[in-house]
Formats: C-alpha cells, sequence, structure tokens
C-alpha cells in the first residue's frame, strides 16, 4: 500500500490545525503537551524513510494491501454505473481503519509509550487497536457506549480475545460521543505513559491531518487502479461519512482532480427531517465538541444533540473538520442516506455480487444508487464511481438479520 | 482592578487563602442552586464558582457529570446560567463561570461577555479553551471588562505557563493533578511546585483545583496557593442527602469546615 505524503492541496491545515474556520484544539491544557509531543513524532516520521518503509511493510505484509478496486458488474447493471469497490474489507480486521491504527501504533512505540487507550463505536476501531496492541506488545482499554456493545457483542468478544480490557461507558447516550468522553478522561489522567489512538480524522489537532495522511493511501492506491483498470480518473469518488477517516482516506488523492466529484454519504437514520439522525454537515451546525470545531448536532445552548443511525460507526454527533472545510469549499458534497436506503443497498450487494457490505459502507452504496442517475443525465454517458467499500458486514450480521426478519426464533 | 483582585488582595492581606466553590447551574433545579449558593457564601465560602453544565464534560469526573446531567435533565438554559449570577453576585460575593467553550460560542461570545457584566458576573473559567484559541473571548473580556482564568497544568512547559498566565486576568488556575475532577483522598504533590513555576512569572493570584474535599485538605493548599477551588465535595452534600434540607446542611457543614482550613494555612 502507498504512504505516498505529497500533499499538493498544501495549504491546509495551517500549523495549529485549522481547516479554514474548522479544526484547531480545543481542549484541557493538561493534553497540550501530549498533542505537541505527537505532533512532533508525527512530523518527524513522515519525512523518515524508515517510518515509511515500516509503515509500508505493515500495510502489505500483515493488512494485506494493496485492496483491490473491483469492478462489480451485476452491482452495476442496477446502478445504471460503472462502479468500482475498493475493497478496504478485505483488509486484515476487516476495514480501512487497520491503516490508521497501524501508524499510530508505529508512532506511539517511537515515543516509547507502553499504553494505548481507544474509543469505538462499530467495534472495528476498536478491534484493529487490539489487534495492532498485540502485535506491538501495548496494554490496550477499550471505551465502548454500553448500548454498542450490545449492537455489537461479536467485536466485543474478538476485542477481549486479543488481550484488551472494554470498559462499557454508561454516561449520556452510551455511544459512541460517550466513549470519546472517557477515553479522553483517561488521557487527561495518564497522558505521561499512554497515546490514545483516536479511530477517525476528528479531534484535536493533529490527529484530523495525521489520521487522514495515515489512511491516504486508500485514494493513492485507487486513483492508479482507476487509470490502469479504465484509463481515466473516475467521474465521482464516493464515501460513507461517521467521523470521516474513510471518506478523506480515498478523497485526499482526487482533491487536485477537479474534476473527479467526491460524494460523502452521512448516515440520514430515520430521515434528516425526523430529528433522528447522524448527518453532522446536512443536519448540524458550526460548534466545538471533542477538541475541534466543525459541525455538530446541538441545540441552540450548544448541548450536543444524540445522533442515531442503525449503523454504530456512523453514530456520531460530528464529523471531522476537513469534511466541514471541503463541505464549506464546495469541493465535496454530503448527502444524507436514510437507515432503510443503506438496508436496501446492503441487501442488492449481497445478492448481485455475493459480498456482504459492513452497514457503515452500505451507506456510501445507498448513496450512489441515488446520484447515478443524475450524473449519468449530466454526463449523457454511463459515469464511472469509485466508491470506497469500507469493511465487511460480519460484525453485522445480527443487526441485518434482525433487520430483515430472517433470523429464526428459538 | 477586578472584584476577584480585590477579595485576593484582601485574603492575602489577613494572610489566608481564598474559598473557591463550585456548583452547577441549575442542579437540582434552578431556585435550588441559587439556594445552595447562598448557603455556601453565608458559610464562609469566598467566590462562587457557577459552573455551566454541558453535555460532554470532559474534565469531569463522575460526581459533576452527574450533577451537570440531572441540571440539563431539569431543562436549564445559558440564560438561566446568568440569572443564577445575578442572584448570587447580590449577596456581595464575587461569581465567576466556569463553562466549555461549545456553549459560549452557541451564544455568542460578545453577547454573553456583555450579559455576563450585566449579570455582575467577574469572568470566565475556561477549562477547554487555550489561550492560542481565545482570540473572540480576548477582545469580548477587554471590551466589557471581564476576568479570563485560563488553566495551567503540572505538564505546562515553562514557555506555555508563561504565555497562559500573561493571558489571564483576575486569577490563574493551577490544575493540581493530572487528571478529572473530583475529590480525592490525597492532594497532589505536583500542586504546590506547580504553583511557584506560576509565581516565577506573574503577580497573578493562583488558585488551586482538583482533589480537595476536607478542611486539612483545604488548609495544606493554602499553605502555598491564594485560592483553594473546592467542586465535587460540596456538590455530593446534595448528591448523597436524602432530601434538599439535609443536602443544605450537609453543604453548610462542609463549608465551614473548609472555610476554617484557608483561614490557617498549613505553613
Ligand atoms: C466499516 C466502517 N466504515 C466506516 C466507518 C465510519 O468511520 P469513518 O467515517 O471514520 O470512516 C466505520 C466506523 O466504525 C466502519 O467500521
Amino acid at each position: 500500500m502507498s504512504t505516498d505524503t505529497s500533499n499538493p492541496s498544501g495549504e491546509v491545515p495551517d500549523a495549529a490545525g485549522h481547516f479554514g474556520r474548522f479544526g484547531g484544539r480545543f481542549v484541557p491544557e493538561a493534553l497540550v503537551a501530549a498533542l505537541d509531543e505527537l505532533d512532533a513524532a508525527y512530523r518527524k516520521a513522515m519525512t523518515d524513510e524508515d517510518f515509511l518503509g515500516e509503515f509500508d511493510a505493515l500495510l502489505r505484509d500483515y493488512a494485506g494491501g494493496p485492496s483491490l478496486l473491483y469492478p462489480a458488474r451485476r452491482f452495476s447493471a442496477e446502478a445504471g454505473a460503472r462502479i468500482l469497490l475498493k475493497r478496504e474489507d478485505l483488509n486484515h480486521t476487516g476495514a480501512h481503519k487497520v491503516r490508521n491504527v497501524l501508524g499510530q501504533a508505529l508512532l506511539t512505540k517511537r515515543m516509547g509509550k507502553k499504553r494505548v487507550i481507544a474509543e469505538t463505536g462499530a467495534g472495528q476501531h476498536g478491534v484493529a487497536t487490539a489487534t495492532a496492541a498485540a502485535l506491538f506488545d501495548f496494554e490496550c482499554v477499550v471505551y465502548m457506549g454500553e448500548v454498542d456493545t450490545r449492537r455489537q457483542a461479536l467485536n466485543v468478544a474478538r476485542m477481549r480475545m486479543l488481550g484488551a480490557t472494554v470498559i462499557p461507558v454508561t454516561t449520556g447516550s452510551r455511544t459512541l460521543k460517550d466513549a470519546m468522553n472517557e477515553a479522553m478522561r483517561d488521557w487527561v489522567a495518564n497522558v505521561d505513559d499512554t497515546h490514545y489512538l483516536i479511530g477517525t480524522a476528528a479531534g484535536p489537532h493533529p490527529f484530523p491531518e495525521m489520521v487522514r495522511d495515515f489512511v491516504r493511501g486508500i485514494g493513492v492506491e485507487a486513483r492508479q487502479q482507476c487509470l490502469d483498470l479504465t484509463g481515466a480518473l473516475p467521474d465521482a469518488v464516493a464515501a460513507c461519512v461517521g467521523g470521516g477517516s474513510n471518506a478523506l482516506g480515498i478523497f485526499h488523492a482526487f482533491v487536485p482532480d477537479a474534476g473527479v466529484r467526491l460524494y460523502g454519504f452521512e448516515a440520514g437514520g430515520e430521515g434528516v427531517e425526523s430529528g433522528r439522525h447522524a448527518a453532522s454537515i446536512t443536519g448540524g451546525s458550526s460548534g466545538v465538541l471533542h477538541g475541534t470545531r466543525t459541525y455538530v448536532l446541538q441545540n441552540s445552548d450548544g448541548q450536543t444533540i444524540e445522533s442515531h443511525s442503525i449503523s454504530a460507526g456512523l453514530d456520531y454527533p460530528g464529523v471531522g473538520p476537513e469534511h466541514a472545510w471541503l463541505h464549506d469549499s464546495g469541493r465535496a458534497t454530503y448527502l444524507p442516506v436514510t437507515d432503510a436506503e443503506a438496508m436496501a443497498a446492503f441487501e442488492l450487494l449481497c445478492r448481485t455480487e455475493g459480498i456482504i457490505p459492513a452497514i457503515e459502507s452500505s451507506h456510501a452504496l445507498a448513496g450512489v444508487l441515488k446520484v447515478a442517475p443524475r450524473l449519468a443525465a449530466e454526463l449523457g454517458r454511463e459515469p464511472v464511481i469509485v466508491v470506497n467499500l469500507s469493511g465487511r458486514g460480519d460484525k453485522d450480521v445480527h443487526t441485518a438479520g434482525e433487520y430483515f426478519g430472517i433470523l429464526d426464533k428459538e | 482592578m477586578s472584584r476577584i483582585g480585590v477579595a485576593f488582595d484582601k485574603a492575602r492581606a489577613d494572610g489566608r487563602a481564598l474559598l473557591v466553590g463550585c456548583m452547577p447551574a441549575g442542579f437540582p433545579t434552578v431556585e435550588g442552586s441559587i439556594a445552595a449558593m447562598t448557603a455556601m457564601v453565608e458559610s464562609g465560602v469566598d467566590v462562587i464558582e457557577v459552573e455551566i453544565p454541558y453535555s460532554d464534560p470532559v474534565m469531569d469526573g463522575p460526581v459533576i457529570q452527574r450533577a451537570s446531567d440531572i441540571a440539563l435533565a431539569g431543562g436549564v438554559r445559558t440564560a438561566d446560567t446568568l440569572r443564577i449570577v445575578e442572584a448570587v453576585a447580590a449577596t456581595g460575593a464575587p461569581v465567576v463561570i466556569m463553562t466549555y467553550w461549545n456553549p459560549i460560542e452557541q451564544y455568542g461570545v460578545d453577547a454573553f461577555a456583555r450579559d455576563l457584566a450585566a449579570a455582575g458576573g467577574t469572568g470566565l473559567i475556561t477549562p477547554d479553551l487555550i489561550p492560542e484559541e481565545a482570540g473572540e473571548w480576548l477582545a469580548a473580556s477587554d471590551a466589557y471588562g471581564l476576568d479570563r482564568t485560563f488553566l495551567v497544568s503540572p505538564s505546562s512547559t515553562d514557555a506555555r505557563v508563561r504565555m497562559t498566565a500573561a493571558h489571564c486576568r483576575g486569577f490563574v488556575y493551577a490544575t493540581a493533578i493530572m487528571g478529572v475532577t473530583g475529590a480525592r483522598a490525597q492532594t497532589s504533590q505536583a500542586a504546590p511546585v506547580l504553583v511557584s513555576r506560576v509565581r516565577e512569572v506573574t503577580d497573578l493570584p493562583v488558585g488551586v483545583g482538583l482533589g480537595v474535599g476536607t478542611g486539612v485538605q483545604a488548609a495544606a493548599v493554602a499553605g502555598y496557593a491564594d485560592g483553594v477551588i473546592v467542586g465535587s465535595a460540596l456538590i455530593r452534600c446534595l448528591l448523597d442527602a436524602s432530601d434538599s434540607a439535609a443536602g443544605l446542611t450537609s453543604l453548610r457543614t462542609l463549608s465551614a469546615e473548609l472555610a476554617e482550613g484557608v483561614r490557617n494555612p498549613a505553613r
């Protein structure tokens, strides 16, 4: 897999992590020293051949990269577009998350820390972190909302098998945002020996920029694979957006390609108009959450509103600040996809391609089914769309089985 | 000089520390929080720190989280906090607000500064706002003559202690331990060192918070700091009580014990 870190779009973020009016550091002073230490280690690593070589080798030999770009012919026929799936679901641990985790684990080792903590929603990031902790011999504690530990019981078991301690979080809405609060509290108290391995391109500077750089290989690979396969760049690139790591991962290399449309699909839950959704850009407003300024679901007093999504990995009331900026600058388009639309696309991919996608990734598939006809009309031909299939659906079998009513009753 | 500055000067002249007592606005109700804060002042608390309840308080431990959740579930709004400030300021005690940044950003930084000044508040303590991100607040606090208290921590570099203190007005808040709020059996060894580091770069008074819960601890902290900041232990008086009268009684008792402590600094 590629770790090409050249950044032709250059000017953002600034040295303090601001993407336009978004980003920055809204944290307790107690964490600033650790963030500065991390920032220094990350910047040094990104120009260090040894680090980059080690990272590349891990992605290739351990995670199984580069992931394939697969022309999904039967799904394409249904979509009315040529759909190329970036198969991040085939990575070790089953999602794009492993890239970020391996990058941060290498940095943790370089900083001489022996303990990692993480928040997790779907459990994918927790599993990836527990995996890296086993590989690197770190102590590992994963905070997970109590609601999510029930929705994703299999992943809880996986983390424990890998030697991690999973702590169910019982405060607030008992989902991802509360897990992040608890992880922050742990970090404030244990920052000397602990790295907080944030699982998405959000949080205080340098996390959004650093996580993006660790996952941007997805887009670097996909761009070259698409050129090799079709002889041209795609008309559009699409991904689901929770905190935003898989979307930034596949977008970033395409940002300078003005002709390539970028689509981020947010979790629309029961519909944005219902108020029960997780579409922070479509249905939120600018605010400060978890150390960064970005789009947030909040009331007029700035209290965070609970998000809702059938997908635990998208059930978060904020979004990474670079997406907020890509939205404001108009470079990327963000649209909501409802639970029902995502589940229909989930079923369609299962039945047409024999691939069970993560429910998160199914939001991207559903979004593409919606925009493909418009794009075809606009272009006057069949569009080529690269979709980030960010993860596999094994962890979602129970949720999907219940949703479709196909589980045998005892 | 600000009202808090005057109070700190007077306490210094009397050879004691100031007692700062923290309570979330609207806990257990808006009227209940006014009654609690008034009882604290009557029992010897010098300065009231009103915390705006917030849905995601990452610097707070379980006690303040629980009290904030109760206040928010009761429907308290930012505007209620200002009403509480006004009522408590009428007792004559300086009243300062402690708040995470997002509620202020949503109210409007300038509008909040204007309304806080009008309510008689002295300024803000901002646990998740560092001076580098505080441009709007620096301007608004200057415009309305409000104090700014940023935090310093044992992990802050000397350069950051200097920079942070230079942006403070009223007093500097030294977080005694690396961790979240909550009373602890032992206060920290790091606190006196941190306070002396702050004193090397500023003449502003230094308040120490995080972990203080007894009169003995208050006396110990008063031995090296200008202000002793107590939150969770006071809040627990109300959380643990069987009814509100019993809660106020134990709140008065602990306030008096802490007030006695800051008047007898351990040296
Ligand atoms: C497979 C998969 N895709 C997407 C996401 C959403 O995260 P992000 O927006 O950071 O890619 C998750 C999160 O758990 C996930 O597991």
